[in-house]
């Protein structure tokens, strides 16, 4: 049985300046161990993110003035692997430049990462999930993080938040994430060839879209903490 | 992360509401907290919430070749990951021993009571198999992880469709889902764990115990039993001693439950198959709850790129020329190519006299090289050409090491002719090249 699409998805439009995003989906604050969690849907692909911190950590992995972020990515199928070390070390690069460490030294921050579902742009979900549930877990932060992937066609079509058939009909993948305050970007990661002048172009049209996922945010916090205790 | 330790009153409450019969949650002694079992996209996936635990399983299968004793049988797999994500005490990598009894346990309530059938997940006997792996992530502990992953795994076991397989001959053709349906596996029958949690050496019990009660219990015993009334699974640990009586008590009691588990299984089963035979939008999206103001949904947007297109342009405009790549490249060898001069040489280095002059010239040749490629790249292709015929003449030590320098790798070969035997031929070239442009320039 193939997979059924959601609204927005498989959708590029044909003109190269119009792009669609998925439909953008994220609950907090779902689990009950965790000291934040969230739960980040970009179209089909779901991914579910627990902070735990600041709390104890190693005394090997201590460091005296800084906090320690610990990520721990775990794929759906199978053993995590080298794969896998890749994109903690990537969303670990990113928190760390966004969490104000220096507020809680020799403490740790873990942060896991489950795969749920992986219907394209893996990374900007897993990113935008993980920024979610530091929100959620009070961890202080310089600003949001947000994230989104585009895929560059053979033709040289842009599409942004690609699903998995676009993705590996594509020549090039780019992910990049962007801050939430000046839209400056914090991790770009990319696999696949393309021109400098495509490289400028999707981080362009990233950046755009980046605004929109930020205010998405922004609207999810406002909206937890609409209601008075 | 260490777990916080129970406090004493915290602990010696909870026995003593148990003494009275009752539970700190509310329910009764044999009650099950609120089950929940929904499907994700992927055939396979299912997520099961028992009260506050969330366990997610995943089955996927692969084709392998059988084991040697069992040339027709396919095999089944089952994974149980402790996810730390579940429990600031659970670690990442090695499993606790909690968690590798929690595994055996769900191994062999699985396959080794035959829940699913491996005779049909062989497709040559003797070459090629099915091999199916359920990989089962606890999420949330909030006690009794041992039943919701059962429930999770046999489940998914039962959800998942594996591509179609046609054997013709010696021709295997696995069709993809575009192609044929997928196909179910045959699920004989359904064995569910039913836990049952132990306090004052046996003398009450309690099904489906959460976090905390299981942190005072003195042991647990886990049932796992099918709609047919069989026992598939029997344990007990904890260091307690049971009557007789009171293990038969739990197998009549694990009847009871166990039937009501599967009869929620089922339903949810059907309803997801009736939702995708309707070609419904199906998935984990569709069980959660839009009105609760920790959810948040925008749909799909577009975003306006023309900005952005502009914006790129006028950034490649502003940022100029690209650097051409160098052109005073001096290609020595098949493979190899120099770019520049090395630096001087702050090192003791050996003299080697009788080669000083005919590296002179060859040093003037390559300055004039960079300066006109055209002229200097006759006399360059002459040196390669001769190298070669001089490493044929010679022996395998160094015929390893491209000449760039002829007289350099001669002498270097001569000095050490283990090394450059050893090491790789790229590795032993780039320190005789720079050691032959530091003399020269040392010369000069």
């Amino acid at each position: 049985m193939q997979c059924y699409y959601s609204v927005g998805s498989n959708m590029a439009a044909t003109d190269e300046t119009s792009v669609l995003l998925r439909s953008f989906e994220c609950e907090q604050n779902l689990l009950s161990r965790p000291d934040g969690s969230a739960n980040v849907r970009q179209g089909d692909t779901s991914v579910l993110a627990a902070v735990y911190g600041p709390g104890e950590v190693k005394m090997s992995e201590e460091i005296i003035d800084k906090a320690t972020l610990k990520v721990i990515f775990k794929p759906k199928i199978g053993l995590p692997g080298c794969a896998e070390k890749l994109q903690e070390r990537l969303l670990r690069n990113t928190c760390e430049s966004v969490v104000l460490a220096v507020l809680h030294p020799r403490s740790g921050v873990n942060i896991v990462l489950q795969v749920i579902q992986d219907s394209g742009s893996l990374l900007s979900c897993c990113i935008n999930a993980a920024c979610m549930a530091l929100v959620d877990s009070a961890v202080p932060m310089k600003c949001l993080v947000s994230a989104v992937t585009c895929a560059v066609m053979e033709e040289g079509r842009i599409v942004l938040d690609p699903d998995s058939k676009q993705e590996k009909e594509s020549s090039a993948v780019l992910t990049f994430a962007f801050d939430s305050r000046e839209n400056n970007v914090v991790t770009c990661s990319t696999k696949g060839c393309y021109t400098p002048e495509k490289y400028q172009e999707c981080l362009s049209a990233c950046g755009a879209a980046s605004r929109n996922i930020s205010s998405f945010f922004r609207q999810a916090v406002e909206r937890r903490m609409s209601k008075e205790l | 992360m260490k777990e916080v330790p129970m406090s004493t009153c915290e602990r010696e409450f909870i026995l003593k509401a148990i003494r009275d019969r009752k539970r700190i949650d509310g329910r009764q002694t044999y009650d099950y907290r609120r089950l929940k079992v929904s499907f994700g996209m992927e055939r396979g996936c299912c997520i099961v919430d028992l009260g506050d635990t969330k366990v997610l399983a995943q089955v996927s299968g692969k084709i392998e070749e059988p084991k040697k004793n069992r040339p027709t049988e396919g095999s089944i797999i089952i994974n149980l990951e402790l996810s730390p994500m579940a429990s600031p005490a659970f670690e990442p990598g090695r499993p606790t021993e909690s968690g590798i009894e929690m595994n055996r346990i769900l191994e062999r309530n699985i396959r080794d009571s035959r829940a699913v059938d491996t005779e049909s997940l062989c497709i040559v006997a003797g070459e090629k198999v099915w091999s199916i792996r359920a990989d089962v992530h606890v999420l949330n502990d909030e006690g009794n992880i041992m039943d919701a992953a059962s429930i999770a795994a046999i489940t998914a076991l039962s959800h998942f469709r594996r591509p179609d397989v046609s054997v013709m001959g010696e021709e295997v053709t696995v069709h993809s889902p575009e192609d044929r349906d997928p196909v179910p596996l045959s699920v004989h029958h359904m064995p569910v764990c039913v836990t049952f949690a132990f306090f004052d050496q046996g003398e009450f019990l309690l099904v489906d115990p959460n976090r905390s009660e299981e942190r005072v219990m003195d042991g647990r015993m886990v049932v796992g039993m099918n709609m047919h009334r069989e026992i598939c699974t029997l344990m007990m640990s904890g260091g307690m001693l049971l009557v007789k009586e009171q293990v038969l008590r739990c197998s009549q009691i694990a009847t009871v439950k166990e039937a009501e588990i599967i009869e929620l299984i089922q339903k949810a089963l059907d309803k997801d198959a009736q939702a995708r035979q309707a070609g419904e939008k199906c998935g984990f999206a569709e069980s959660v709850p839009t009105n609760k103001i920790t959810t948040n949904r925008k749909e799909a947007t577009a975003i306006d790129t023309t900005a952005a297109a502009q914006q790129a342009s006028q950034v490649i405009q502003e940022a100029g020329p690209v650097d051409k790549p160098m052109s005073n490249m001096l290609v020595q060898a098949p493979g190899t190519v120099q770019i520049g001069e090395g630096l001087v040489n702050t090192w003791q280095v050996d003299d080697e006299d009788m080669e000083s002059e005919e590296k002179e010239g060859r040093e003037k040749s390559v300055t004039n090289g960079r300066e006109a490629v055209a002229t200097s790249k006759p006399t360059e292709r002459k040196r390669p050409v001769k190298a070669v015929s001089h490493a044929e003449g010679s022996d395998s030590e160094e015929e390893e090491t491209v000449m760039l320098f002829q007289g350099d790798d001669e002498t270097k070969s001569t000095e050490q002719p283990d090394s450059t035997a050893l090491m790789q031929p790229s590795n032993s070239e780039k320190p005789a090249k720079k050691k032959g442009k530091k003399k020269k320039a040392a010369q000069k």
